[in-house]
């Protein structure tokens, strides 16, 4: 790779890191910044105010290599870096089922990026922490349900960041000046309009993910405007429709109309002049039999919620489930250790009703539900599409109610009600 | 044919055109270099020594480290060709490149350049 004949500007500072004064590690990282926005023909890096680390999640020698080789060159975060999930959890350790190598693997992966400075945050939700980027902050965040909502929910600006280039830009604090750090970037050249559906499915929270899937199949990675969402739609839900469309597309911004900061109207993110789609009841059908594949009625062999991350607000209303119906079935919530501690005693009203909580990592990534021969039931339309490949289970979506109340009974049941009529 | 480099390169094999987009995260296994996303209509068919053609990138940003990871394990596929950039594509070759030398090519290809291209052509990459 070279750098010499770049026709992206730059400023002193960057060549004076490209050129080595500031460390090895810095060159390298400050190299590849380089080549992406080359890739990206980017005409300028600009500064970012923080990033989010996603490369601390063990995938093989590939990445252990790659943050070593930082750390060797002497490589540290030059702005305030979270860390993602990673394939440990290390409050309870027990949970995770790995081979003794993988662990100690990972758990170097970790401890690289803690010692090049990042904060041990371990969450896929960098979003509910206090100190979240506001709207018009950039930003250079990795994990795709992340991206997805620092740019749609937050209105804050950062490109579809990987492994690997996540932590070239916390070393550098820069980033290619291009895609959705620009306004034309921002603009939608989807419009999806929500059509024939219902207040009361509206106000149905298994909405959001069945939503989200529709979304990524359609738009793939355009920027989408969404007409016809309440305008009191909770994050949690928008969580929930950013997750899932970032997993079956490479979604990185959605602007709800008359949510997301930026976009007031539809005129105001160009959605008047995008191509349109109406969803009508019979695509978000198809969208959800899709993800879940399960009937009403079938035998469940474990639940899992919290991907991504529970909020506050969703382990209080879990606990406040649970306590009326316990499952009888293995149930799984998985969270952030900073979320988890800031709700007090909900934890323990968790564990005292049976329910396993999972931090620092994922039911979908880590090795950690066993022994269970049948369906899995979660509220995520993320879970529902990756569990299948990840973990082998078929899977059955539904509202977190209908989860606890199917994990009582050991069996789906779902209120199928209100996607019969429009 | 039309284009541009996402990573310069040579390489050639004959194409494997997946009908969807594919997110190596998930989907790619880097051990045997076979597509094992559940939904994917290619699952099962082995992207090694192929020039892995699709029209976009999809879903996780760790896809990234699971190139890389096939690449450093000799699985991957021999170059990329692409329908539109994809970044996290492009990062996963670049980073496997610095590392252990093994360059794989990633291309975007024009749209008319593109639908040429028809499942089991050879397909010549060169700088």
């Amino acid at each position: 790779m070279t750098s010499e004949a770049t026709a992206v500007e730059l400023t002193a500072d960057d060549r004076a890191r490209l050129n080595g004064e500031r460390g090895e590690g810095a060159a390298l990282a400050m190299r590849l910044v380089v080549k992406m926005a080359e890739v990206a023909r980017a005409p300028r890096l600009r500064d970012v105010t923080g990033a989010h680390i996603d490369s601390c999640l063990y995938h093989g020698q590939a990445g252990l290599d790659f943050a070593e080789r930082l750390l060797a060159c002497g490589a540290s975060v030059t702005v305030p870096a979270t860390l993602n999930v990673s394939s440990l959890d290390l409050l309870h350790p027990e949970l995770v089922r790995l081979d003794e190598e993988t662990r100690t693997r990972a758990s170097r992966l970790m401890d690289s990026y803690v010692a090049m400075g990042c904060r041990p945050t371990w969450t896929c939700a960098p979003y509910q922490l206090p100190d979240r980027p506001g709207s018009g902050e950039h930003v250079a965040w990795a994990e795709s349900n992340a991206i997805v909502f620092a740019n749609s929910v937050l209105g804050a600006r950062t490109n579809r960041y990987g492994d690997f280039i996540d932590i070239c830009a916390a070393i550098t604090g820069r980033v290619p000046d291009s895609g959705l750090h620009t306004d034309d970037g921002r603009r939608a050249t989807l419009l999806l309009r929500l059509g024939g559906v219902s207040d009361e499915l509206l106000d149905t929270e298994v909405l959001y993910p069945v939503l989200g899937h529709l979304l990524g199949r359609r738009a793939g990675s355009r920027v989408t405007a969404i007409e016809g969402l309440p305008p009191n739609t909770s994050e949690d839900r928008l969580k929930a429709l950013g997750a899932a469309a970032a997993s079956s597309g490479a979604v990185a911004l959605f602007h709800v109309v008359g949510v997301t900061p930026e976009s007031p109207t539809r005129e105001s993110v160009g959605a008047d002049t995008a191509r349109e789609i109406v969803v009508t009841l019979a695509d978000l059908r198809a969208a959800r039999d899709e993800l879940s594949r399960v009937p009403d009625g079938a035998e469940i062999g474990a639940v899992s919620v919290g991907t991504p991350h529970a909020s506050g607000s969703e382990l209080r209303r879990l606990a406040a489930l649970v306590r009326d119906e316990r499952p009888r079935v293995p149930f799984y919530v998985n969270t952030g250790r900073a979320q988890l501690a800031a709700v007090g005693s909900v934890a323990e009203d968790l564990a005292d009703a049976g329910v396993t909580v999972v931090t620092d990592t994922c039911t979908y990534i880590a090795p950690i539900l066993h022994d269970i021969a049948a369906p899995v039931m979660t509220d995520s339309g993320k879970w529902a599409w990756y569990a299948p490949s990840n973990l082998g289970f078929d899977v059955a979506l539904g509202s977190l109610e209908e989860c606890v109340r199917s994990a009582a009974a050991g069996r789906v049941i779902r209120d199928a009600r209100l996607w019969e009529v429009g | 044919m039309k284009g541009g480099w996402l990573v310069e390169g040579r390489a050639s094999g004959p194409a494997l055109v997946l009908d969807e987009p594919l997110s190596f995260w998930g989907g790619l296994d880097p051990a045997t270099g076979k597509i094992v996303e559940a939904n994917h209509p290619q699952r099962g068919v082995v992207v090694n020594g192929r020039m892995l053609v699709m029209p976009s990138g999809r879903g996780s940003s760790s896809s990234a480290t699971v190139l890389a990871e096939a690449i450093r394990l000799g699985t991957g596929p021999a170059g990329i060709v692409l329908g539109e950039p994809d970044h996290i594509i492009a990062i996963g070759a670049l980073v496997a490149a610095e590392l252990y030398g093994i360059a794989i090519p990633v291309f975007v290809a024009s749209p008319d350049g593109y639908a040429t291209i028809r499942d089991g052509d050879q397909v010549s990459l060169v700088p």
